[in-house]
């Protein structure tokens, strides 16, 4: 009976094991010894990332001599400076990068390609103009290595990692069981009970992500537990769109203190707020172009989060620039951002 | 082998026996007492009768109510699925108000639940000490097990009653469910600036981690002298004998002190005790007295400054002259 017993033990044992990822991991020191920060990797993910992050190859450059697509075609409103040979090259990726399966057509009326029937096609042209506000105006982010269409899209007509707005709780019964937008198992806070909608709040919204006070001891910092768990829910789904622990940005011996944090932090600092400038200023305005199957539950947009172009790497495609191969796309902006950041804090 | 058993070796049965005879004022104890042998294994085989009493009664029946108003909440916050129900279990929970009701009494929807459950739990826990202290007092005993089970009782109320009290919100209480109370431990650190810089929450975690040690101690020292009739602590305390001295000799010569069979049973007391004592003098002072425990402990030269390693990193908040 003893042995049996124990034969059930072990079997509980492994079974509760059964979730654990298999050692060994790799660990890399990060910050100053005996500060815990330590990032932890999973060599068997990595090898995976590695082959999910690999860049397609680019096409040979074209000449930018000739005529201009401008003059080539018509209805070209946001590539006409690109020499024919430039925008032909660059329809083709973008269809390698967005639409591989549906082709031109996934865009174009193949019978008349300057139409704007399809809806894609004016969502493309914003995305584009969207890619290139991106290069030009948010440096502080993305760096040279910027971003392209592959960057977010890998193939895909609609993003892998897009978020809607969570439906209100659907109850049987109006005066019992709210849950507050929290507790469920939510994939987008790593399946703990944490809210699990804190896009709404803070990368389309801009409500406070600072919830500790500046001084020892009280001096008004009215912020509370719960607003603390929204921020504790976004900051869930960076480490897991980045695939890193809290320590790559944080000293967690105070998670607001800046002083000997690592620089990703400021990096990450300024991806909120482009998030927040993506959602507002290009996705929500284009919400009456798509049609309805492609709107959320409540009807709104598809919107960006970190793992948009993330997607699990703690820099997108581990890092690997698209963007010198497509200097089309590096700009020309709209304008400064830090003002209107500034503006929006 | 013999003396490293997980189950009790020797199960000594007598005749079942009711207990003693109560005096004026006391209910009958229920059920008929029966002899278990497996329930022998891990303590007495003798299961039963139990005292149950006005006040266990009570108490239950508080406990009841808080019960099924936080399990109906659950289960309506899953839509009334049953099966969303049993796999979310441990996700689901009952949340108190939003701090923005204050310390008035919100809609039930909107936390009026959570006090209800909270007022019943409340009940039932003080209706239970009140059943512990009593039966304590007609067996003859000291009162050390009610006051041990107030000090939790006292770090159950600064959390859910006098803490919210004081900030002026029920908002800032916890969720009744089992990992929305964890998230809810993690989110208090992070709000104020990281507990672990908290000398209660220090002390607390001592007492913690010192009550483990103690008991591991003093189970395992107990253990050792079975076999020379340790296991009778009590009359040892007066009578020692060869188990006492040679558990004693053992302490003295590896760490030069020992506790006696009277002073370790206070030691572990006074650590169980005080960890929900100190814990909750901890809680009670954070947000109210200290809002950043982690720019006290900089302030007092408790947290270490570290040497940079990393350029220096400046808040771009500050830089765009801005509050995020």
């Amino acid at each position: 009976m003893i042995q049996r017993l124990s034969t059930w033990c072990v079997m509980a044992c492994l079974f509760a094991l059964a979730g654990c990822e298999r050692f060994p991991m790799d660990t890399v020191q990060h910050g100053y010894r005996g500060t815990g920060m330590v990032q932890v990797y999973n060599p068997r993910t990595t090898a995976l990332k590695a082959e999910e992050n690999e860049v397609p190859p680019s096409l040979p450059a074209a000449p930018t001599d000739g005529p201009k697509a401008s003059q080539l075609y018509k209805n070209v409103k946001v590539l006409g400076n690109l020499s024919g040979g430039e925008f032909t090259r660059l329809m083709v990726s973008m269809t390698t990068w967005v639409a591989p399966t549906e082709g031109c057509a996934y865009c174009h009326n193949p019978a008349n390609f300057a139409e704007d029937t399809k809806y894609t096609k004016v969502v493309a042209r914003r995305m584009i103009e969207m890619t290139r506000h991106i290069n030009a105006d948010w440096k502080v982010h993305v760096a040279e290595t910027g971003v392209t269409c592959y960057t977010c899209h890998r193939g895909n007509p609609v993003p892998n990692s897009v978020w809607f707005k969570e439906p209100e709780q659907h109850k049987g019964a109006d005066f019992i069981g709210d849950r507050a937008g929290q507790n469920l198992a939510s994939k987008t806070v790593a399946l703990s009970s944490l809210p699990s909608d804190p896009f709404t709040p803070f990368l389309l919204g801009e409500l406070d992500i600072r919830v500790n006070g500046p001084t020892a001891l009280p001096s008004g910092n009215r912020h509370s537990i719960k607003q603390a768990e929204w921020t504790y829910g976004l900051m869930t789904h960076m480490s897991t769109a980045l695939g890193v622990n809290c320590t790559y940005c944080h000293n967690t011996q105070s998670f607001s203190n800046w002083k000997g944090n690592p620089p990703q932090r400021a990096t990450a600092w300024h991806g909120i707020r482009m998030a927040r400038d993506l959602n507002t200023a290009y996705m929500e305005p284009l919400t009456d172009v798509f049609p309805e199957h492609r709107l959320g539950p409540t009807g709104d947009v598809a919107k960006a989060n970190c793992a948009t172009c993330h997607q699990g790497a703690y820099k997108p495609l581990n890092g690997q620039s698209m963007l010198k191969d497509h200097p089309q796309l590096a700009g020309p902006g709209t304008g400064p951002v830090g003002a209107k950041v500034a503006q929006k804090q | 082998m013999q003396y490293q058993n997980i189950f009790t070796t020797v199960q000594a049965v007598g005749p079942v026996h009711h207990g003693v005879e109560l005096g004026h004022g006391n209910s009958p104890r229920s059920g008929e007492p029966k002899i278990y042998h497996l329930l022998g294994r891990i303590g007495n085989a003798q299961l039963g009768p139990i005292y149950l009493g006005g006040l266990g009664l009570a108490s239950l029946m508080c406990g009841l109510a808080a019960f099924v108003i936080i399990g109906m909440n659950m289960l309506a916050s899953v839509n009334w699925n049953p099966i969303q129900f049993v796999r979310q279990l441990f996700w689901l929970a009952l949340e108190p108000p939003a701090p923005g009701y204050g310390l008035s009494f919100p809609p039930m929807n909107q936390g009026g639940w959570w006090l209800l459950a909270g007022l019943f739990l409340t009940a039932s826990l003080f209706l239970w000490w009140a059943r512990m202290y009593r039966r304590a007092k007609e067996l003859g005993l000291g009162m050390h097990i009610p006051w041990a089970f107030a000090a939790a009782i006292w770090l159950y109320l600064v959390l859910g009653f006098f803490r919210p009290i004081l900030m002026g919100s029920w908002g800032e209480a916890v969720p009744f469910g089992i990992f929305p109370h964890l998230d809810w431990t993690a989110a208090f650190s992070l709000r104020y600036g990281n507990l672990f810089y908290n000398p209660f929450h220090a002390l607390s975690i001592v007492f913690l981690y010192g009550s483990t040690l103690l008991f591991a101690m003093h189970g395992a020292t107990i253990l050792a002298v079975g076999r020379y009739g340790g296991e009778r602590e009590i009359e040892q305390i007066v009578d020692r004998g060869t188990a006492s001295e040679r558990a004693a000799l053992f302490w003295r010569w590896t760490m030069g002190f020992n506790a006696t069979m009277e002073s370790i049973h206070r030691w572990a007391w006074w650590f169980a005790v005080l960890c929900p004592l100190t814990g909750g003098i901890g809680i009670l002072l954070t947000g109210t007295v200290v809002d950043n425990w982690y720019l006290w402990a900089i302030k007092h030269g408790v947290a270490p400054p570290y040497p940079e390693v990393f350029p220096a990193v400046i808040d771009p908040a500050t830089l765009t002259g801005a509050k995020p």
